[in-house]
């Protein structure tokens, strides 16, 4: 624009702050790659962005038409429901024009590099990749041959950025706030994107972290994460805020890092007696999906406490948060 | 840095466009006011609070926010990335007449923003448009039905409103585009 | 053409003779014949040296791999001994680990040949310990030893049976050749990619604990002692290995072992970003294995200082963190890391350089070199410890890109290689080295 205008005009307002830092003006890199690289500011940047946005999912017509003429490409190299449904209600609500690309249907099969794949997608110029891959660090690989924003939709037992925000959201919208919060994280920490994710964000907002899970899933080198990692989920839940219980895969069983799914469930299981030991008002959150009667009694994930539900309403409004901040982002 | 308009003169300027809202629809009868973030929030309170008086009739009151609307929003190389914040219209206007309200008319983009905008939301059966100050440099074929004071400004100009509610106090300015 | 080369006012360093000064050397017809003050030309090419430059026993790596036969788009045997020439390495001693496998005469005498038409740096066969390397059965090793092959390892793998290692050290011992192990417990290795710790859970890798190499390092040793074999510890990572290797060598087994620059340069924190040439096995340690190895280096514990250059295509490199194939190319940086990282840093005199990457290579190796005294091959490493060396990976004379070095800034460089009289390499900054022309013997 040439002349100044009212939309120019910087927004001065005061507006009551819900937890110290103030929020960022905008992003600072042009991927989003993890948690890692996010500073406290924009965090809160994203979460107040996902309160504006969560709105647009009750009117009428669920539809803004901020990223018209944009093309995201959600490329799955594994199975997921929820995340991908997730992004693609999210860029469909900004006006984005969509592509799904799963594992299954592609050239991938046919043994083409990731590297290869993601350069014939770049030739056809979308503005964004939405990836979900099963090896660590391959949003990164991509963000370094492409063009294209990356968002990483999970990847490996590294990062899910866009849960721990959504998690995050969540919380705020029950707590007020993530400072000073005591959240207990439980189940396979080893193998957990959604943990690692989480520990950065909550970390950085300032909550107290505790995780639980059996000595043979715990991350090697856990003591400089700034948690507190204990084997035993009545301390851990003692007097939490937020418990926050991960899957518990399968295979992990038949890889020898516990006995029994009942000895596992027994031990670590979240039961509506163990909830107890949480503070009267706490929420019990999952990332999913769930495996009820394994780390997770059903009548806890179905009761009063239970946000799980919730966690996946606001991944639309925290993932339409990340698409508007991203597009706009300085880099 | 000439004041264009004193606390005094705006809230005599805001009675009036009430008045004049009352005699043009005849009553207050489907009526809603809908604020554009940020200023045209507190306006739009003001004058729901003036045909409160003036009519005995609460007038449902909503706030808009364009952002997600912008013709401009990526095109924006650098500053701030535009906050997002909450549009809160806790009533249908299906039917409804909506008077929008925004704080400066200058080239109608922010205007058209908020009726596509709007449009989503239901289909009104009007929509009339409350301005506290008319600038002009249209760009866009845009005219507002009510006009606090019209204010003629030259492209290097701009016009600053400061309300009670945001800024402190309730004033207009005019000043040099280096100034801002 | 001259036959013989006469390099004045240089250091001579050669800690197997005693010699460190400003010497005169004579070669002559491909041997070392004087060194000393004030020697006569005769018929020598004369060339003056800068008074900066080191004149040491040519540096011979021990541990490399030149990819052919079978994978020569990462490298052959004449381009890997151009990069070790360019690198400042007279020799070097390639792993069986090619496609066939170097487990019978006829590889070891193909490579020998590519390493003689090359004309480059002296290649020295390493056989395999096992047939295929499979770790089932002996390699021919009668025949692999009367082929050329100078020590047995199946690198790339351990030997997992303590079995069959315990059969090779006995077995190797008959020819006095050393058994070079890849010290690494399979099955606590697992799938992993990176050092177990901090850096590895915060970019979600899975994990190699630092007591997969110690325990069978602890393993080696004590077989080592059991059988009276000789036995070479290859890039040693750990802490635990260290001490492992002390313990035994106090007690009289007859172990050596060498580390790598890069473990001696990088901790597992270079990960962060997940570029694939930090990745290797044994991968990038926690600081405090650093330190420890740093520490073997300066108190005698650590042997030699071998590359492990591990060439690979850029194609296979540039694929997602845990696809990628381990090792990065060594020959072309070891020097000026060496030589900005440890002697300039403090952590090794110059002396004690020449040991860890001549003389000790040499004699673990029971190879000729890794000496100036009269009468031994006129193989030279001359070093500009002073001179700025930026890496560049475009430059390199190996087939392979594949270094974490590039764009590094090092105070320190190679200012010629010379093999068997002849100047293979000479620095652009001494021109003086390259324009010299001595005949072949």
């Amino acid at each position: 624009m040439s002349a100044p205008s009212n939309l120019d005009r910087a927004e001065s307002v005061g507006r009551p702050l819900r937890e110290e830092p103030r929020p960022a003006t905008r992003l600072r890199a042009r991927h989003l790659l993890g948690i890692a690289d996010l500073s406290a500011e924009e965090i809160l940047l994203i979460l107040d962005t996902a309160e504006a946005m969560k709105e647009i999912g009750a009117r009428p017509i669920k539809k803004v038409p901020t990223l018209r003429g944009r093309t995201v490409v959600n490329l799955f190299f594994e199975p997921s429901t929820r995340t991908r449904t997730s992004f693609e209600i999210a860029e469909k609500r900004l006006s984005a024009d969509t592509l799904g690309i799963a594992v299954g249907t592609s050239s991938v099969v046919k043994g083409e590099t990731l590297a290869d794949t993601a350069l014939n997608l770049e030739a056809m110029a979308p503005d964004m990749i939405v990836i979900r891959h099963g090896s660590s660090g391959a949003p990164h690989l991509l963000s370094r041959i492409c063009r294209s924003r990356i968002i990483n939709a999970g990847d490996g037992m590294h990062e899910h950025p866009t849960q721990a925000l959504l998690d995050a959201f969540t919380i705020r919208a029950h707590k007020g706030r993530i400072a000073g919060l005591k959240i207990a994280i439980v189940g396979d920490l080893l193998h957990s994107r959604v943990l690692r994710s989480n520990v950065l964000l909550l970390k950085r907002l300032g909550a107290d972290v505790w995780v639980c899970g059996p000595p043979t899933l715990m991350l090697p080198g856990i003591e400089q994460f700034g948690v507190h990692a204990t084997t035993s989920i009545d301390e851990a839940l003692a007097d939490a805020d937020v418990v926050m219980m991960l899957r518990i895969q399968l295979e992990r069983m038949q890889g020898g890092f516990f006995p029994s799914l009942r000895e596992y469930f027994n031990v670590f299981g979240l039961t509506a007696e163990r909830a107890r030991r949480a503070k009267a008002d706490a929420i019990i959150m999952h990332p999913g999906p769930m495996n009820r009667g394994v780390e997770i009694a059903s009548d806890v994930a179905d009761g009063p406490y239970s946000v799980i539900l919730e966690q996946v309403a606001n991944g639309v409004a925290v993932r339409m948060a990340v698409l508007y901040l991203l597009e706009g982002s300085v880099a | 840095m000439p004041t264009v308009m004193d606390a005094d003169r705006m809230s005599r300027a805001l009675v009036r466009i009430a008045h004049e809202i009352v005699e043009r629809n005849r009553g207050v009868g489907d009526l809603a006011l809908v604020g554009i973030r940020t200023r045209g929030v507190p306006l739009a309170r003001r004058i729901a609070a003036n045909l409160l008086t003036i009519a005995a009739e609460q007038i449902p009151t909503g706030a808009l926010d364009i952002t997600l609307y912008r013709d401009d929003l990526m095109r924006h190389a650098v500053g701030p990335q535009p906050v997002v914040r909450k549009t809160e219209i806790p009533f249908s206007i299906d039917d409804k007449k909506i008077l929008l309200v925004d704080d400066v008319l200058f080239t109608g983009r922010t205007v058209r923003a908020a009726l596509d905008a709007l449009i989503d939301f239901g289909r009104p059966k009007a929509i009339q448009l409350i301005v506290l100050v008319d600038r002009g440099h249209r760009e866009l074929p845009i005219r507002a039905d009510y006009v606090g004071r019209n204010v003629p400004t030259s492209r290097d100009e701009s016009i600053q409103v400061n309300l009670q509610e945001t800024d402190g106090r309730d004033e207009v300015v005019l000043q040099r585009a280096e100034a801002v | 053409m001259p036959k013989s080369l006469l390099l004045r006012g240089g250091r001579v360093l050669d800690p197997s003779t005693g010699i460190d000064g400003f010497f005169d050397l004579l070669i002559d017809d491909a041997q070392v014949r004087h060194v000393g003050r004030d020697l006569q030309a005769g018929d020598a090419v004369v060339i003056e040296l800068a008074r900066g430059l080191v004149v040491c026993p040519g540096f011979i790596d021990m541990h490399v791999h030149l990819r052919e036969p079978g994978q020569e788009h990462k490298e052959t045997v004449a381009t890997g001994a151009a990069a070790a020439i360019a690198g400042g390495f007279t020799a070097v001693a390639c792993m069986p680990n090619t496609d066939p496998v170097n487990d019978q005469a006829g590889i070891t005498e193909f490579i020998l040949k590519k390493a003689a038409a090359a004309d480059k740096a002296r290649v020295y066969p390493i056989g395999a310990v096992s047939r295929g390397s499979r770790g089932e059965q002996l390699a021919d090793i009668a025949e692999l030893h009367a082929a050329g092959v100078v020590a047995l390892s199946d690198d790339g793998k351990p030997v997992a049976s303590a079995l069959l290692m315990r059969r090779a050290l006995e077995y190797a011992g008959m020819f006095r050749m050393p058994v070079i192990d890849h010290c690494e417990e399979p099955t606590l290795k697992g799938e992993g990619v990176a050092h177990e710790g901090y850096h590895a859970s915060l970019l979600g890798l899975k994990g190699i604990p630092a007591a997969a190499e110690e325990i069978m390092v602890a393993r080696d040793v004590t077989l080592a002692g059991l059988t009276g074999g000789t036995l070479h510890i290859a890039h040693m990572s750990v802490e635990g290995s260290l001490r492992a290797v002390r313990e035994g060598k106090d007690r009289g087994v007859r172990v050596t072992c060498e580390v790598t620059p890069h473990h001696v340069v990088l901790t597992d924190e270079a990960l962060d970003g997940y570029d694939t040439n930090f990745k290797m096995n044994p991968p990038l340690r926690e600081a405090r294995h650093r330190e420890a190895l740093l520490g073997g280096l300066g108190d005698g514990t650590v042997d030699a200082i071998a590359t492990d250059h591990a060439p690979h295509h850029y194609d296979e490199k540039g694929v997602e963190f845990d696809r990628a194939p381990f090792g990065i190319v060594g020959l072309e940086t070891a020097v000026p890391l060496a030589l900005d990282r440890l002697v300039h840093a403090g952590v090794v005199s110059m002396p004690r350089l020449v040991q860890l990457m001549s003389i000790n290579p040499a004699r673990i190796l029971g190879v000729a070199g890794g000496t100036l005294a009269p009468g031994s091959p006129a193989d030279l490493t001359i070093l500009a410890p002073d001179l700025d060396t930026t890496v560049d990976p475009a430059r390199f004379l190996s087939k392979s890109r594949n270094t974490p070095f590039g764009g590094w800034s090092l105070r320190g460089a190679v200012a010629a290689t010379i093999v068997g009289g002849r100047i293979l390499y000479a620095h652009s900054a001494f021109p003086a080295l390259a324009a010299a022309k001595v005949a072949r013997a």
